[in-house]
């Protein structure tokens, strides 16, 4: 047995550490983004710093592309990937319960799996549970036990994430926060100013080192989409309760009217998203998640057009089958918010807010 | 010896700032044009892949440059580190130049920020390149894609064939295999010769042999020699370079920008002897680091030794390796390989030298020592506070002055005359401005305006 065995390899955070010490020292890269001027303000960085800064890192590559210290030169940087590591490490260590964080972060089959299993679930609901009457889908599963099914399955995902970002707040280190932080983490990601490269021409993620505005496009009509469709459902919900006015809705109604822009942009997106993703490269991320992300912006695609169909087959009976569908992608989403790549919404917009409580980054020596 | 297929309007030797400036410059005119690199494509781009900033004069505020930069005073300011060493026509037209260059630069893709964070006293004078020089051979390599340059990596020109006043063509190896390189008109944009180790020795003494290279190695100076050989004019002291201090531990090739100190000032400085040797506070750091690579060249085993305590180590930009840390003077000068007993003595007189005042780090505050053979003469604070640091300093070499001597127009000439299709840009014939010193991002400078020059003569010629 050689004793290089049982040397154990770096962790994420101690060669993301490696990385960035050597990017303090040069900081040509503190025009891209949030990461390199947040960098500067200390000299020596605890785990906490890390997990920070890779929570800040949008992964626009800009940085990598421009470095003198690539492999093959012996400093062998690639901060898009040591951050990615540490950002994933970062989600998995965090939720809660851990081994489903691992499990499905990863491995797209299991996001597969899952849907398969929901599928089966909501078929059998719909033979067992089928109402005596109802208009639309809730001809097929009563409104009462949707709510009944989605309303857990919504909650409860969200609040795990509540107390994983809670626990991030306290690694961090994140100080009080004030409306104007908020106000400002928000304006960021409304525009993802991070991934504008910081001369608005975008980033480096899938033309090598040429600019492109395509992911934060892409990524855009998802987020914007996802909100649309969000905001369809809350308000197709008030109106049900609030004013009495149930499903089906006309196409010039308030759900409509959000829903279908929304779910057109969410399928887009996931097109596009799926698409750059193809053509990155995949050795400036972490490649070890790889198929979960792909396995994630598909089940977002798929959520978005089943939804669409739902719509388009209105009164045929391809209603029913798709109905199980659309409720089933819907549920395993929700379900895995804490367990996948949707959970980067939440540990982003926290380090925006963090980031925006800090003082301004001051230069070293002047 | 295999023929490239076709014959260029131009061949552009080197793949830097000054080669791609060329290069774009061509094409732009119309001219078939090939890049010879000899890097591989992940190290292209030469010096400029670790610089950062060009300087540029400027009448007025532009991005992002604030106030004004004029010819004046940016002549003042390179006749104070050349000491009067340099063609003053020439320049006048590269300061006059610069001015130009920059929506130039911006046109073909290069972006620029505000002055960089601990560089602040740049930000009249000296405009940033967004994500620093390797960004800028990227934009420059994408331009000139777009504009049909062919560009050859691991392309090594061994020899410039040279018929009268003409050049004919160019015997080179790339990727190991001998390739002629047929064209009409040529540029050499190859650096200096700083990377070939034996050259500097010889020009330098073999202590050269301890220095670092800051930069590529693949400036070694085939072209330059080879040019020379045949008997074009040179211009620069041939035996100097310039060399910074830098941290000793950095790589002997490439270490690039991160291997800077800033810590001199508020450090004191031993060599192999435990003793000082020269007056760390003579003045403010970005007027004082180049002289400290010939100071620590010229210390037995071309090495220093920087001493600070607990009061200073936050005063200076990051180190890209940590600092030797102990917590007495002993430990540390053990921890360095110094003499124990020599560093306390030096120490211990530094400390009774030092004197009650106020201590001021980014102004000179005349807190001097008193009564020492090596006085300090600006932030003398006694080394008291444990945990002390050290960190070993060596000379890195950033550029050689030998070059090719050019006129206005950047053509290279020979003794009977000027060499009709030839022309030089970049480090290999920036000892025609540059005689001696250096001044920040003036490199870049000599770069873009000759690169520019050269490409448009170049396609002038053989349109």
């Amino acid at each position: 047995m050689s004793l290089d065995l049982i040397i154990p390899a770096p962790s994420a955070t101690d060669e993301a550490r490696r990385q960035i010490e050597i990017c303090n020292a040069c900081r040509y890269c503190e025009g891209f983004c949030a990461v390199f001027p947040a960098m500067t303000r200390q000299k020596s960085f605890a785990d906490g710093d890390l997990t920070q800064l890779a929570n800040l890192c949008h992964n626009c590559r800009g940085c990598y592309y421009a470095c003198q210290y690539t492999a093959p030169h012996e400093f062998a940087l690639n901060i898009p990937a040591a951050l990615a590591e540490v950002r994933v490490e970062s989600w998995e260590r965090l939720a809660r319960p851990q081994a489903l964080a691992r499990l499905f972060q990863t491995h797209g089959v299991a996001m597969a799996g899952l849907l398969v299993v929901a599928l089966a679930v909501f078929f059998w609901a719909l033979g067992a549970l089928r109402p005596v009457e109802g208009a639309g889908f809730y001809a097929h599963l009563a409104h009462n036990t949707l709510v009944a099914i989605f309303a857990p399955a919504f909650v409860l995902p969200l609040l795990l994430i509540a107390l994983s970002v809670r626990d991030y707040w306290r690694e961090v280190g994140g100080g009080r926060v004030r409306l104007a932080h908020l106000l400002r983490a928000f304006d960021s990601a409304a525009r993802m100013k991070n991934l504008s490269g910081g001369h608005g021409e975008g980033c480096n993620f899938e033309k090598g080192d040429r600019f492109s505005d395509r992911r934060r496009v892409f990524h855009q009509l998802m987020m914007y989409g996802f909100l649309l469709c969000f905001a369809s459902t809350s308000s197709a919900t008030l109106m049900h309760y609030l004013l009495g006015l149930e499903a089906p809705y006309a196409l010039i109604s308030v759900p409509k009217l959000l829903g279908v822009p929304g779910g057109l942009m969410m399928a887009v997106g996931a097109v596009g998203l799926g698409w750059l993703k193809l053509r990155a490269d995949r050795s400036l991320g972490a490649a070890r998640v790889w198929g979960g992300e792909m396995a994630f912006v598909l089940l977002l695609g798929a959520v978005a057009l089943t939804g669409l169909g739902l719509y388009v087959a209105t009164g045929s009976a391809l209603v029913g089958p798709l109905l199980a569908v659309h409720l089933s992608t819907v549920m395993v989403l929700f379900l895995l918010m804490p367990f996948s790549k949707m959970v980067h919404g939440f540990y982003r917009l926290a380090a925006l807010v963090a980031e925006a409580g800090q003082p301004a980054p001051s230069s070293a020596n002047e | 010896m295999k023929d490239w297929p076709e014959t260029f309007d131009l061949a552009v030797v080197g793949g830097g700032n000054a080669a791609l400036c060329a290069a774009i410059t061509a094409a732009e005119a119309g001219a078939s044009v090939l890049i010879l690199e000899g890097a591989p494509k992940t190290y292209r781009g030469g010096n400029s892949r670790h610089t950062r900033n060009f300087r540029c004069m400027h009448k007025g505020p532009m991005f992002p440059l604030t106030d004004a930069y004029e010819e004046e005073e940016y002549l003042h300011d390179l006749m104070l580190v050349t000491k009067g060493k340099t063609d003053e026509g020439l320049a006048r037209m590269a300061i006059r130049s610069s001015e130009e260059c920059l929506p130039w630069m911006m046109a073909h893709g290069v972006r620029f920020q505000p002055s960089l964070s601990g560089t602040l006293s740049l930000s009249r004078t000296n405009a940033f390149f967004l994500g620093g020089g390797k960004a800028l051979v990227n934009a420059y390599y994408n331009t000139a894609e777009d504009l049909g340059v062919k560009v050859a990596y691991d392309a090594q020109v061994t020899h410039v064939h040279r018929e009268g006043d003409r050049i004919t063509h160019l015997d080179t190896e790339i990727a190991g295999r001998p390739v002629t390189v047929k064209a009409r008109a040529f540029v050499l944009a190859s650096g200096g010769f700083q990377a070939d180790i034996d050259w500097l020795a010889r020009a330098w003494g073999p202590s050269a042999r301890n220095f670092l290279i800051r930069g590529t190695p693949y400036n070694r100076g085939v072209v330059l020699r080879d040019m020379l050989d045949q008997g074009a004019e040179s211009v620069g002291d041939p035996t100097q370079c310039h060399a910074v201090a830098i941290d000793g531990r950095a790589p002997k090739y490439d270490g690039g920008i991160v291997t800077r100190l800033d810590c001199v000032p508020f450090s004191i400085v031993l060599n192999t002897n435990g003793e000082r040797f020269y007056n760390e506070g003579e003045d403010v750091w970005p007027k004082r680091y180049a002289i400290w690579g010939r100071l620590v060249a010229a210390q037995p085993d071309q090495v220093g030794f920087a001493l600070i305590d607990a009061k200073s180590i936050d005063l200076f930009m990051p180190s890209v390796f940590p600092p030797v840390k102990a917590d007495t003077i002993e430990e540390l000068a053990d921890k360095m390989g110094l003499d124990p007993q020599a560093v306390r003595a030096t120490v211990d007189g530094f400390n009774a030298a030092c004197r009650p005042g106020k201590f001021h780090p980014t102004e000179l505050d005349g807190l001097a020592t008193e009564g020492l053979d090596v006085p300090k003469t600006n932030w003398a604070r006694p080394l008291d506070t444990p945990p002390y640091y050290g960190y070993q300093l060596r000379p890195g070499v950033t550029f050689t002055y030998l070059g090719l001597k050019v006129d206005a127009h950047a053509q290279v000439h020979s003794a009977e005359g000027s060499i009709r299709n030839l022309w030089a840009a970049g480090e290999i014939m920036a000892g025609s401005i540059l005689g001696q010193g250096y001044l920040a991002g003036f490199g870049m400078t000599i770069g873009t305006v000759f690169g520019r020059i050269a490409g448009k003569e170049a396609a002038a010629h053989v349109a």
